[in-house]
């Protein structure tokens, strides 16, 4: 960007040098006097009833300091509840988690119990040793069945297994599928893993009997929800709580939760009087982090003869799990997001969300978003072999033309405000994917290695998605007397360079000298409110409300420095850590000079009669969505034989508005790629028909490595949103949201040859030989 | 306590003297005893690769190891690979400015395994880069920064060694 | 995820080591630790004792008399890939060490722990299986040597009794020249295979085979090998029409399956890995790769 110091910049991450010499310090890294180590007692069970829980054998264990169940907690408990649901009217029953499992676990990985001792080994030995007596009951795995006449119930006094269920739409669509002349229905099963970050969760808690005071440092993506969630179950006021986030290594979704061993190990260190750690391992994670799982969906299209959109309806059952631990907006984007890129003039989904006896489901990067447009993108290829129309036409057709933007859909965001298409060029994105991929010469070389005996395909997949969820983020800034200049913010960092993105905007306006910024996010004590890192919002609403209040201390330093400087305002310029006269190098003032200034001295009268301090606090307030866009065009191979797909081209091409930092947003869009190709051919979390998890390790749950990640080239484009002073937007999902529907596309195509027609995510390679040797099968009885 | 044991080992040129527990493995041992947190555990079943340290110059998952098991070794871990304070290597520098991180978690079993491949491979193909990193993941990166970054240290490194 | 209590052991020699193994209740061998430490760290295993063979002297060589390659049992992974002596007078299994694993799990694991660990996908019993090898062991009884197809006496457990360990392998170089292939399908590089085939063939003058060797791994419980394939290959040219309806026979296989992989996937994969084994190693003897 031209003229521009910094902003814009392929700036070196302020993040890097501690990371790259082992300097960063992770919630497991803190280590302090005293301190003793939890481990949990958790459910081996989808389902039953704790008749009694024995811990004597544990706690005669040397170094074991005790070993807490709900029954202990209780007395320090105002709640005993975790209160985390985000509101929402459809609601059939509410399902809030108990800090410890009470009289029923209702999932494997519950946690029961709380073991604290000098190690986390012996917290380990002593609780295999704590007896619990389990009544198994029937458990619910499948949530389809789980809606099923007579299906077993996933709490024992619930009425029935449904948590909530909405419906959403718009237009006549029951008249248009009565007249359409093209209707094309199918049924998906869509899956997503846990967010698998490479750190787990973990929790450090002091209690200062002094101040009354709890502090948590806590992996997690939002130090305010923490906080506020404490308040409430522990009955405390604001100034008796602080959360801090230290360095994230990864959150994806799951870590925005707050869980019962945060509070679980609140409590047992105000119990014991000594700082206790609990750092999840990799098994924890996996059967109790919160993850994304099944969705099943019934989907119909109707579309006219030239493969315009006519309208699209379907219904989706989405397995919740056992506890609502954020809300429903995962089903929700999903139902949401399906129709929007494209001109659908009638669309209805009916959502039921189902429980299970399975850890809570809550979104993981991408949330919901990229089943959605699996739905519409599948159902338009369908559209397109039906009648014969070009994958890339029959999109062409039917996708949002720019000069419609801001463009209104008939649907309503979770928070009832109308969703409004902002910005961008969609049709230009998918030409521009196209182009790389050579889209239109492919034909001819899929013929050409037909004949080699290879099977080669080609998808594509167009997406939008909303971003940047307000209501707000709030940044100060502020010089101080060193001329150091101050940020402070309610965001969460976790690997998404949250740090030097708004060091970047600041330092902007205020110099251009990055090393004279320090940023201080994820710690509940320094802004009163915070939101945290989801949504790919953080550069949307903290960088929008950073870019404010440096521009508003830029002004106010400004007109101190003109004063001191006896200058026009318009004639200075912020230079490093200076403020000066254009043209007139030696005129100048130092920031910390001018902060001084404002500081305050007894006696002194503030110059210019300016308001003390040279601080701003902004709470840019987001009330509608701004929409990435974008199109991932994929070219694979698939060995028919064996079921293998590899890539042999993966491009993507996206908007996310005016770009702070181009390095970092080429990062997000290549990591959420991968995370996408995992959920679509490797990652399964798997459970068996009484709800045990059978996939509880790295080997049997895959994430890609490197050997099987493509090359993935990036194309730009750069439609800045009306709705923020950046004109930014989130990027943090872009390249996970896509991924899905293109992979299948491609694969499918590769397949075509065998008439096979995919549905599902994910696909693994026995999958693929099966569904070629039922072709073959049913080819050789015919033929 | 249970059983321990007196050692000896060397961690990035320092020697250390230590009782250790024997069950202890080795990336507990560096953490928690010695404070070098900078190896990290991400999944202690041998898979993800965060805690691969250099065992007298080859990579090792040290949660595959027991702490007793390193006497008389000489062990590198992320704080050791720097020259010196106010320099990193060059691999260092390559991972900053090809963003070879993101969240940093799995970075400390990046750099010990390419310092040992691109000594067993000073130019390697990026198929040989992949390969040599398929035992550590990653979940933010995609990989692609990290590759690009490993294949810019091989070239800095070689032209540092007059190739 | 942390190891249970035990007691710790560490040996200097295989004397020492039969004696523990004999003295102590519940014992457990640690090799490279690759296979043993993660189901340590589960608590998948609980041994009362660890006798670490580390220190103990002697296991580790790699050594080639006559057309006899003999292997220490403690010697590494990293070793045997970068040992001239198995590049040139074992090829397939250099072939197969690329497969195993990762750089840093091959620098500490061993091929006896391998051998002994007898994961019915891993590699390296795979190859011994091909090559039939000799596993040496040694008890309170002295050495004895077991024949490979005797070595896995049912899933996951090899011939060794509770008080032996596996000192060494004796493999027979085939001469030189011949043509092999270890070919494998795994989800991901690295991984344990899902299912492997590890050929070699002599071929003669003429082009028609003169000796033959098939593997299937990971089919079954242990390595088999497929006896009647590789008499029908003997005289046949390096058809691949030919091998692939000789390696239909890897559908009667008696096969293991899981939610991963049906035993009906692994079946087909074995006709598949089999036939591509045998045209690479065709091709190698026959100078085409
Ligand atoms: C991420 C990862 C990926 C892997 N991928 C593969 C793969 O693709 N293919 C593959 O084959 N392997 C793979 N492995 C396992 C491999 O690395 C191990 O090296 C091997 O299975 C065991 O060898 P070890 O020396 O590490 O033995 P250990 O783990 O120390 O021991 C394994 C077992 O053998 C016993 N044992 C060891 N040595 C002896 C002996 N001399 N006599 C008697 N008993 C003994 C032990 O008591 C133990 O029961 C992988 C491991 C990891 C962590
Ligand atoms: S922690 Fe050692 S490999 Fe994952
Ligand atoms: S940078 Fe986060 S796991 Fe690699």
């Amino acid at each position: 960007m031209s003229g521009w110091k910094v902003f814009g910049s392929r700036a070196k991450r302020l993040e890097d040098p501690a990371l790259l010499t082992g300097q960063g310090r992770f919630v497991d890294d803190i280590i302090l006097p005293e301190m003793v180590h939890a481990a949990f007692v958790r459910s081996p069970h989808g389902h039953a009833k704790i008749l009694g829980i024995d811990k004597e054998a544990a706690l005669s264990i040397a170094g074991v300091y005790g070993v807490f169940t709900l029954e202990d907690l209780r007395p320090f408990l105002n709640n005993e509840r975790l209160v985390v649901g985000l509101p929402s009217p459809s609601y059939k029953q509410e399902l809030d988690r108990p800090a410890l499992a009470d009289d029923e676990v209702v999932y494997v990985g519950e946690p029961v119990a709380i073991v604290v001792a000098d190690t986390r080994y012996i917290a380990e030995d002593a609780a295999a040793m704590v007896d619990v007596d389990y009544d198994i009951l029937p458990a619910v795995s499948d949530c389809r069945a789980a809606l099923e006449e007579g299906a077993p119930l996933a709490h024992s006094s619930s009425p029935h297994n449904i948590l909530a269920q909405f419906d959403m739409g718009y237009g006549a669509v029951d008249s248009v599928f009565e007249s359409a002349s093209h209707k094309f229905s199918e049924s998906m099963w869509q899956h997503r893993g846990g967010s698998q970050s490479i750190e787990c969760r973990g929790a450090v808690s002091i209690y200062d009997p002094v101040e009354e005071l709890v502090t948590l440092y806590s992996a997690t993506q939002a130090a305010h929800t923490a906080k506020n969630i404490l308040i409430d179950m522990l009955g405390l006021n604001e100034t008796q709580i602080r959360v801090i986030i230290p360095d994230v290594g990864g959150g994806f979704g799951p870590k925005l939760v707050f869980y019962q061993e945060d509070v679980s190990v609140v409590l047992a260190a105000k119990i014991l009087g000594r700082p206790v750690k609990w750092a999840e391992d990799r098994r924890e994670h996996f059967i109790s982090t919160t993850q994304e799982r099944d969705q099943f969906w019934e989907v119909e299209i109707a579309v006219d003869d030239d493969g315009k959109i006519l309208g699209l309806r379907g219904s989706m059952i989405h397995d919740h799990g056992a506890y609502t631990a954020r809300g429903i907006n995962l089903a929700f984007n999903s139902a949401l997001i399906v129709s929007l890129p494209y001109d659908v003039p009638c669309y209805y989904m009916d959502v039921v969300l189902a429980l299970t006896n399975k850890v809570p489901v809550t979104p993981v990067r991408g949330a919901g978003h990229p089943q959605g447009i699996f739905v519409m993108e599948r159902l338009l290829d369908r559209a397109a072999r039906e009648l014969g129309i070009d994958r890339a036409e029959i999109r062409r057709r039917n996708l949002i033309p720019s000069e419609e933007l801001p463009y209104t859909k008939g649907l309503k965001t979770r928070g009832d405000a109308p969703v409004v298409l902002d910005s961008g060029d969609y049709l230009a994105c998918m030409e521009d994917a196209m182009e790389r991929i050579d889209f239109v010469g492919f034909p001819e070389r899929q013929e050409q290695a037909l004949k080699e005996g290879r099977y080669i395909g080609v998808g594509l997949a167009n997406y939008v998605k909303g971003t940047g969820r307000g209501p707000f983020e709030t940044v100060t800034v502020r010089i101080g007397p060193s001329g150091k200049i101050m940020v402070y913010s309610g965001a969460a960092a976790m690997g998404q360079s949250t740090r030097t993105m708004l060091t970047q905007i600041v330092a902007e306006h205020l110099g251009g000298d990055m090393n004279n910024i320090e940023v201080v996010t994820g710690d509940s004590s320094v802004v009163a409110m915070g939101i945290g890192g989801s949504a790919s919002r953080q550069t949307v609403t903290a960088g929008s409300s950073a870019l404010l209040a440096a521009q508003e201390v830029r002004d106010k330093a400004l007109k101190v420095a003109a004063h001191i400087l006896e200058a026009s305002e318009e004639d200075l310029e912020i230079e490093g850590g200076e403020i000066r006269v254009k043209g007139v190098p030696d005129l100048k003032v130092e920031l910390g000079t001018v902060a001084h200034a404002v500081a305050g001295t007894p006696g002194f009268a503030l110059p210019g009669g300016i308001e003390p301090g040279m601080e701003s606090t902004q709470n840019f307030m987001i009330d509608d969505l701004t929409f990435v866009n974008g199109t991932a065009a994929v070219e694979v191979e698939v060995d028919p034989e064996t079921g293998k797909v590899s890539f042999l081209k993966y491009v993507i091409v996206h908007d996310c508005g005016t770009v702070v930092n181009p390095m970092i947003v080429d990062g997000q869009v290549v990591g959420g790629t991968a995370h996408g190709i995992g959920n679509t051919l490797f990652e399964w979390m798997g459970y068996d028909e009484t709800a045990q998890p059978i996939t509880t390790n790295f080997a049997e749950y895959l994430l890609v490595s490197a050997p099987e990640m493509p090359h993935v080239e990036l194309g730009h484009m750069e439609s800045p949103t009306p709705l923020n002073p950046l004109g930014v937007k989130g990027v943090g999902e872009c390249g996970v949201v896509p991924a899905p529907a293109a992979i299948i596309s491609a694969v499918e195509n590769a397949l075509s040859p065998f008439e096979i027609s995919i549905g599902q995510v994910p696909l693994r390679p026995p999958e693929i030989v099966e569904k070629i040797q039922d072709f073959k099968a049913a080819n050789s009885q015919a033929g | 306590m249970g059983e321990s044991r007196k050692i000896s080992l060397s961690v990035n040129g320092k020697t250390y003297e230590e009782e250790v527990e024997v069950r202890f493995t080795l990336a507990d041992f560096l953490r928690q005893q010695l404070g070098l947190t900078g190896t990290h555990l991400g999944c202690e079943h041998g898979v993800c690769g965060a805690c691969t340290i250099l065992l007298n110059g080859r990579s090792a998952r040290s949660c595959l190891m027991l702490a007793v098991q390193a006497d008389g070794q000489e062990i590198t871990t992320i704080e050791g690979i720097a020259p010196s304070e106010d320099e990193m290597h060059p691999l260092q520098e390559a991972f900053r400015d090809n963003h070879g991180l993101q969240c940093g978690f799995c970075t400390p079993g990046m750099l010990t395994t390419l310092i040992e491949f691109l000594g067993d491979n000073p130019d390697p193909t990026e198929q040989e880069v992949r390969e040599a990193i398929s035992g550590n993941l990653c979940r933010c990166t995609g990989y692609q920064g990290i590759v690009a970054a490993a294949l810019d240290a091989a070239q800095r490194l070689r032209e540092a060694n007059g190739a | 995820m942390k190891p249970p209590p035990f007691s710790y052991h560490d040996p200097s020699s295989v004397g020492e080591v039969i004696s523990l193994l004999g003295e102590l209740e519940n014992p457990k061998l640690l090799a490279g630790g690759q296979s043993l430490m993660p189901m340590l760290n589960m608590r998948y295993v609980m041994p009362d004792h660890v006798i670490d063979l580390n220190k103990v002297e002697g296991l580790s060589y790699i050594e080639e008399n006559g057309g006899t390659i003999s292997i220490g049992g403690m010697t590494r992974q990293r070793e045997l890939e970068y040992s001239d002596v198995i590049r040139a007078k074992c090829p397939l299994m250099y072939d197969a060490l690329l497969q195993v694993g990762h750089r840093q799990t091959r620098n500490r694991g061993t091929i006896g722990g391998s051998l002994s660990h007898l994961d019915p996908a891993a590699e390296l019993p795979t190859v011994c299986a091909a090559h039939d090898a000799t596993i040496l062991v040694q008890g309170p009884n002295g050495e004895r040597e077991i024949p490979f197809p005797d070595f896995p006496v049912a899933y996951m457990t090899p011939a060794t009794e509770m008080d032996e360990l596996l000192t060494g392998v004796k493999i027979q170089a085939w001469s030189d020249g011949h043509g092999y292939a270890f070919v494998e399908f795994a989800r991901r590089h690295g991984d344990f295979a899902i299912t492997s085939a590890a050929a070699m063939l002599e071929v003669g003058g003429d082009g028609g085979i003169t000796r033959a060797s098939l593997t299937v791994g990971g089919v079954s419980a242990a390595p088999i090998r497929m006896n009647e394939i590789e008499q029908a290959l003997i005289g046949q040219a390096g058809d691949e029409e030919k091998f692939r309806e000789l390696c239909e026979s890897c559908r009667e296989i008696d096969a293991l399956g899981d939610v991963y992989a049906s035993s009906e996937y692994r079946q087909h994969l074995a006709t598949v890995m089999s036939r591509r084994a045998l045209v690479k190693a065709y091709d190698r003897a026959t100078g085409k790769a």
